[in-house]
């Protein structure tokens, strides 16, 4: 690696170290290290970050995150993205959660919304009149749970109200962060290494 | 083949429409008659055989020519037999497929020929011929027959045919035959017929439920699938449509074996049989219900002959035990644990049963408001029943329930008409049932506290019960509907509506009944538990979640472990994510509540995972957010281990697992929540020897104690029951009064309202009592006093500790003071009356330590006590036996006029000495020491030697034991002054063993043994035995005692000797 590029890293991680506080240098100089070797070494230094085109990106969250598609937000793509997967904070992991849930960008998930998430989540029986009654009755049912405001919509302080009351809310919608287990892999795996490169 | 053989034949249903017959096993075996019947005609009446039938028998074979040998013509396909009739005509013709036969003896051999198709030839033979005996005898002589009816009188027929030529008689005879063949296979056919059992639907649902449980449990796993077609429950029990009821049908199932294919059934109160598939309700077309095989006694036996799987594994899990869940069976199978100690969280079942008790009062009136009103009201019937179904920590006999169900059966036949009726006398019924097991429960739920005798309060202990269910379902609440609806979504979905639907789950009050059963009953219980075995960890945090609360019922409980979910969560036990952990122990804690859970956590290894839990630091101030999840997970942990450490085994397990030194750590902790269940364990376990010694050598006393002053009633009640448990130990004793823990447990006899803490202070100031440094110190804290005052007005688990508290400070001569004073006498004597053993024990040792005083003895005497005490040798504990044995030494010992006194007590004397005859040392002993407090009065002693206590008291010298030893010598002793009771004595030979006492080691025997070889010695011949057996010796050894008496006795006997042996000299050298 060229001393240029080198320097780049360092400067890179001056920045981010600011904005994000989760991780120590080291590790956010390890973090961009994988990220260079993701994007590989061929791409112009200094514009890594536009390097990584989406399908890429998205095998990339699919083989570490296990994630699927609908969740892949631009968000993550971010160093602070990272921050939350990994060492984020009940309340900046509600924030993040509720951001992939609010499909439109409205600052609520509606109930089509919740549909349009959940629309997969039942295994339709042949039996069933209406393969997606049951879908519209688990979001009636979600509504009841978590819409404290009664306006047949989630807010953010409804989610938040509601996750806070029973964690396993968080990802109500569908999976979106990784687990624990891949959490650790991952670090082991970007942290631990250290490049003697 | 005859009349009522056709009749028979066509009892079966579908034969007598389309005039075959059917492959039931009736059949089959009234075929099999038939068939070895003709086998046999042709051997055993060769005349008869030979008889030509007015009409042959027609019937399509499959017989072909081939299969036919000599004595046949053979030409082509056809076959004619050599054999012909008087008009030349063979009598046997097959021209394929037909086969025209016209005598028993070709029908004999025709059956021989056709093989292992000889079934088949009959069946077709009788198919085709639906009136054979016209055929073989003529319609003219049916007719006849019919006429005269099946009550004809053999005789005056014979007379009839005898009229109409010698062919008859031939015929008469072969109808004889025939007939005598005809009521053997009815009389057969009723035999089965009687066999068939008619089932009914609680039958058929409990068979179902048991079935339902093999469905999943993994290794032992029988059976794929059982459902009902229709989820529906009339109110009747049945879930097949109206229509098909009227029929007799209950249900329609549907059964996926392991090793073949679907079966579905239809249950009826014929029996159970294949149908034609019937899938799901409603779908199905009238041809559906047809039998395609068939009938069946019960669903197991039907399992068991279609697949092999299940027959061989369901014989290895015993069924019979599983079918008839009886609490007395499994108590048998569980015999392993027997060992059981129920005391802590005792708060918790107090709980229970006050819910229960509640219910209980509910219904009592309801019950006798139906014996009056005859309305019908589902409502009540549906509290009466269903309340104490939910209340399984009541033990119901199980002739109650077999009321029950009778009950129940009863309606059925009675129909609705008479519904109401019944239900009055089915609430009289159930009632005698309902208090008896009340009765049984109460001795057993006041069973002695007494210490460490283990004593398993069996009825505290959840027992396994037969499940009993509400009989409909008609007034479900709407929760049910909605926890069906969730559970069907569980088991559709993907994880996120999983952990969605769990949520939502969760929001149900899931403390209440109505839902815990609901979620089991809709199929929910088996979804979570496989949700356990999944990657998931949302999955299964929910699912957790929702067990750790509807696991606090007791149904629940077993059927999680009936379903193998305990060993999934005692899996999850070793997960990495700590709130996994954390609701598996809680979860764990609440399931182990029964012995075979218990033993189900050991045997995977999960006291060794809980163990482990306990790792944390655990008095930290502040705490990281990790480490306070870590001290919640020990907590959870703490708890599993209080309910497993109900099991002796698992308490070993948690000893070897290096759990002591752990839970001493977590005591040190300042949080309640903590301490509650890391002392109940401790105090569980310390039970067990190995654990008082590791609990004062941890230093765990000082955290005890300390906990003592807690504000919190219940972890001072456990500190307390601990300290009651370790304080057996002298050190231990010491130890809590170093800590100062007389005056915190002192204090806390003044929570009388909270009995069980009452009773658990009380025990460890008995114990801590044992040592006076610590009566004095009570004294100080004026313990006494109150202990006194809590003679009266409490629980018997309290009295016992009480009493013995009293017994132990009355060794003190000015305490036996205070106790009068007080009026604690009366109290006492007043006590003697009970019937608890503990107590008894405990109330003639402080009666008995009283009656040194005399003053005392003046008030016991006055009460009639030492009559009472006296009557306790009647008791049949040996315990009690001996504890009144004592306590009447001192009583004689001080009584005023104690001679008159034992006199005036009837039989009295009788019955000390038959006591003699014990087996137990301790009664011996103590009625040794009692005679010779009696023997002290001539007279009683005349009364005894009358009684013949001298052989019984020779008998008695062989002994060992140096506690009999002693007392046994000191009776032998006073009884010598009587007549010849000294002569009597040596002639039972019990000098030499006397003599033998005085090389034991215990000084005590040395006295009493030296003063009855004292007494002895006043007669020659005894002084030779002693002499013989080499006395002297150790008698001249025992002169140098310090002890005065014991000089005297020694030197005594010795000179009763040389006495002897001077007169000897002296007769030698002057006569």
């Amino acid at each position: 690696m060229s001393a240029m590029n080198r320097k780049l890293i360092q400067t890179l991680v001056e920045t981010i170290s600011k904005q994000v506080e989760h991780f120590n240098k080291t590790e956010i100089e390890c973090l961009i290290r994988e990220f260079n070797v993701l994007v590989g070494e061929s791409s112009i230094p200094g514009r890594a970050a536009h390097g990584l085109d989406r399908g890429r990106f998205r095998s990339i969250l699919h083989n570490i995150f296990g994630m699927t598609d609908d969740m892949i937000m631009d968000g993550v793509c971010r160093m602070d993205g990272m921050s939350v997967l990994l060492r984020g904070t009940l309340d900046e992991k509600i924030k993040y959660c509720f951001h992939v849930f609010d499909l439109n960008g409205d600052n609520y998930i509606s109930r089509e919304e919740m549909f349009h998430l959940l629309k997969n989540s039942l295994i339709r029986q042949p039996t069933d009149e209406d393969p997606d009654e049951g879908i519209k009755d688990l979001v009636e049912i979600t509504l009841k749970k978590m819409d404290h405001d009664h306006d047949g919509r989630l807010s953010f302080a409804d989610f938040e109200r509601a996750v806070k009351e029973e964690n396993l809310l968080l990802e109500a919608f569908g999976n979106c962060l990784p687990d624990t287990t891949s959490i650790e892999r991952f670090e082991q795996h970007v942290f631990r290494e250290q490049p003697d490169q | 083949m005859g009349v009522s053989l056709t009749r028979a034949a066509q009892w079966t249903p579908a034969s007598s429409g389309t005039g075959k017959l059917e492959s039931t096993p009736m059949n089959e075996s009234l075929l099999k008659e038939i068939l070895r019947f003709v086998e046999q005609f042709g051997s055993q009446h060769p005349q008869e055989a030979e008889h030509v039938f007015e009409e042959p028998l027609r019937w399509s074979t499959t017989l072909e020519a081939s299969d036919f040998k000599t004595d046949y013509d053979i030409s082509d396909a056809d076959v004619q037999s050599h054999e012909k009739d008087s008009e030349g005509r063979p009598l046997l013709q097959l021209s394929p497929p037909t086969v025209y036969v016209r005598s028993f003896s070709q029908l004999s051999k025709l059956v021989h020929l056709a093989d292992d198709k000889n079934l088949e030839e009959v069946r077709a033979c009788l198919e085709e011929n639906r009136d054979p005996v016209v055929k073989i005898l003529g319609p003219s002589f049916a007719v006849i027959l019919e006429n005269e009816g099946a009550n004809t009188d053999v005789l005056s027929l014979v007379g009839k045919v005898k009229e109409q030529g010698e062919d008859m008689e031939v015929k008469v005879k072969l109808f004889l035959l025939l007939q005598n063949m005809d009521n053997q296979l009815l009389s057969k056919c009723l035999k089965e017929i009687s066999e068939r059992v008619r089932l009914d639907p609680t039958a058929v649902k409990t068979e179902v439920e048991l079935l339902k449980r093999f469905c999943s449990e993994g290794e032992k796993r029988l059976l794929k699938l059982v459902r009902y077609t229709s989820d529906y429950e009339f109110s009747n029990g049945c879930h097949a449509p109206p229509w098909r009821q009227a029929r007799g049908e209950i249900c329609y199932l549907v059964i996926e074996p392991c090793d073949t294919e679907t079966l579905y059934i239809t249950c009826s109160t014929a029996g159970v049989f294949l149908n034609g598939c019937i899938k799901q309700e409603g779908e199905e077309e009238e041809s559906g219900y047809e039998r395609t095989s068939d009938t069946y006694k019960d669903l197991v036996t039907l399992l068991k002959s279609r697949s092999p799987h299940f027959a061989e594994n369901a014989n290895k899990q015993d069924f019979a035990a599983q079918e008839l869940p009886s609490t007395q069976k499994i108590q048998h199978v569980e015999s392993v644990d027997a060992e059981e100690q129920g005391q802590p969280q005792r708060s918790y079942e107090q709980q229970e049963k006050n819910v229960h008790e509640k219910a209980r009062q509910q219904h009592t009136p309801n019950k006798a408001g139906g014996e009056k009103k005859y309305e019908p009201c589902p409502r009540w019937k549906n509290l009466g029943l269903m309340s104490p179904s939910g209340k399984a920590e009541e033990k119901k006999p199980a002739k109650s329930s077999g009321e029950e169900k009778s009950g129940e059966i009863q309606k059925k036949k009675l129909g609705p008409g008479a519904k109401s009726k019944m239900k009055a006398e089915f609430s009289v019924s159930s009632l005698p049932g309902r208090p008896s097991s009340q009765k049984v429960k109460t001795p057993a739920g006041a069973a002695p506290v007494d210490a460490f005798s283990e004593s398993s309060s069996e009825s505290e202990e959840e027992e396994e019960q037969p499940e009993r269910r509400p009989e409909s379902n008609t007034d479900l609440p709407s929760e049910y509907w909605q926890i069906q609806k969730l559970v069907k979504y569980l088991k559709g979905g993907d994880q996120t509506a999983t952990v969605l639907t769990l949520c939502a789950m969760m929001d149900f009050n899931l403390m209440q009944e109505t839902c815990q059963l609901a979620i089991r009953d809709v199929g929910g219980l088996e979804v979570l538990i496989n949700l356990l075995d999944t990657d998931e960890v949302k999955c299964k945090i929910g699912s957790l979640k929702i067990l750790r609360k509807i696991s606090h019922n007791v149904q629940i409980r077993r059927a999680i472990v009936d379903m193998g979910g305990l060993q999934s969560i005692v899996k999850i036990l070793d997960s990495p994510v700590k709130d996994l952990k954390a609701l598996a122990a809680e979860t764990v804690a609440n399931v182990a509540r029964f012995r075979r859970a218990r033993r189900t956590v050991r045997q995977y290894g999960g006291i060794k995972k809980l163990v482990k839990l306990l790792h944390c630091v655990p008095n930290l101030a502040s705490l990281t957010a990790n480490q306070a999840k870590d001290v919640e997970v020990a907590r959870c942990g703490a708890l599993a281990l209080w309910s497993c450490s109900k099991s002796t085994k698992n308490k070993g397990a948690i000893r070897k697992a290096g759990g002591v030194p752990l839970l001493g750590r977590l005591l040190k902790s300042p949080h309640e929540n903590m301490l509650i269940p890391v002392v109940g364990t401790l105090q569980e376990c310390a039970s067990e020897e190995s654990y008082r010694i590791a609990i004062q050598n941890e230093g765990m006393i000082k955290d005890l104690v300390k906990n003592l002053s807690s504000d919190n009633d219940e972890l001072q009640m456990h500190c307390a029951s601990a300290i009651f448990k370790c304080a057996q130990d002298k050190q231990t004793r010491d130890l809590v009064r170093e800590y100062k823990g007389l005056q915190p447990l002192v204090s806390l006899l003044s929570k009388a309202n909270n009995k069980q803490l009452l009773a658990a202070a009380t025990g460890a100031i008995w114990k801590c009592s044992i040592s006076m440094e610590n009566v004095a110190k009570f004294q100080e804290y004026k313990a006494l006093e109150t202990l006194v005052r809590l003679l009266t007005n409490q629980p018997e688990e309290v009295l016992v500790n009480v009493v013995g508290a009293l017994g132990e400070f009355a060794q003190i001569p000015a305490n036996k003071a205070t106790i009068r004073k007080c009026g604690g006498i009366k109290s006492l004597v007043d006590l003697l009356t009970g019937t608890n053993q503990a107590l008894l024990v405990n109330v003639t040792k402080a009666v008995g330590a009283c009656a040194t005083d005399k003053d005392n003895m003046a008030i016991i005497d006055q009460l009639d006590g030492v009559r009472l005490v006296w009557s306790l040798l009647k008791n049949p504990s040996a315990d009690v036996q001996s504890s009144a044995a004592w306590a009447l030494c001192p009583c004689i010992q001080n009584a005023k006029d104690a001679g008159e006194m034992v006199r005036s007590l009837v039989g009295g004397l009788e019955l000390i000495v038959n006591l003699l005859k014990s087996t137990n040392n301790e009664v011996l002993a103590s009625i040794c020491a009692a005679i010779a407090k009696i023997a002290k009065d001539k007279e009683n002693l005349a009364v005894l030697t009358d009684h013949g206590v001298v052989p019984l008291l020779a008998k008695l010298t062989n002994t060992t034991d140096d506690r009999l030893r002693r007392h046994l010598a000191e009776a032998i002793g006073h009884c010598c002054i009587w007549g010849s009771n000294r002569a009597s004595f040596g002639d039972a030979g019990a000098v030499a063993p006397l003599v033998r006492y005085l090389k034991s080691k215990d000084k005590a025997v040395h006295q009493s043994t030296a003063m009855a070889l004292y007494q002895l010695s006043k007669d020659p011949n005894n002084c030779i035995t002693m002499h013989g057996k080499g006395v002297v010796k150790p008698l001249i050894h025992i002169m140098g005692s310090d002890d005065e008496t014991l000089q005297e006795a020694a030197a005594g006997c010795v000179r009763n000797i040389r006495l002897l042996a001077l007169a000897n000299r002296k007769a030698q050298l002057f006569y």
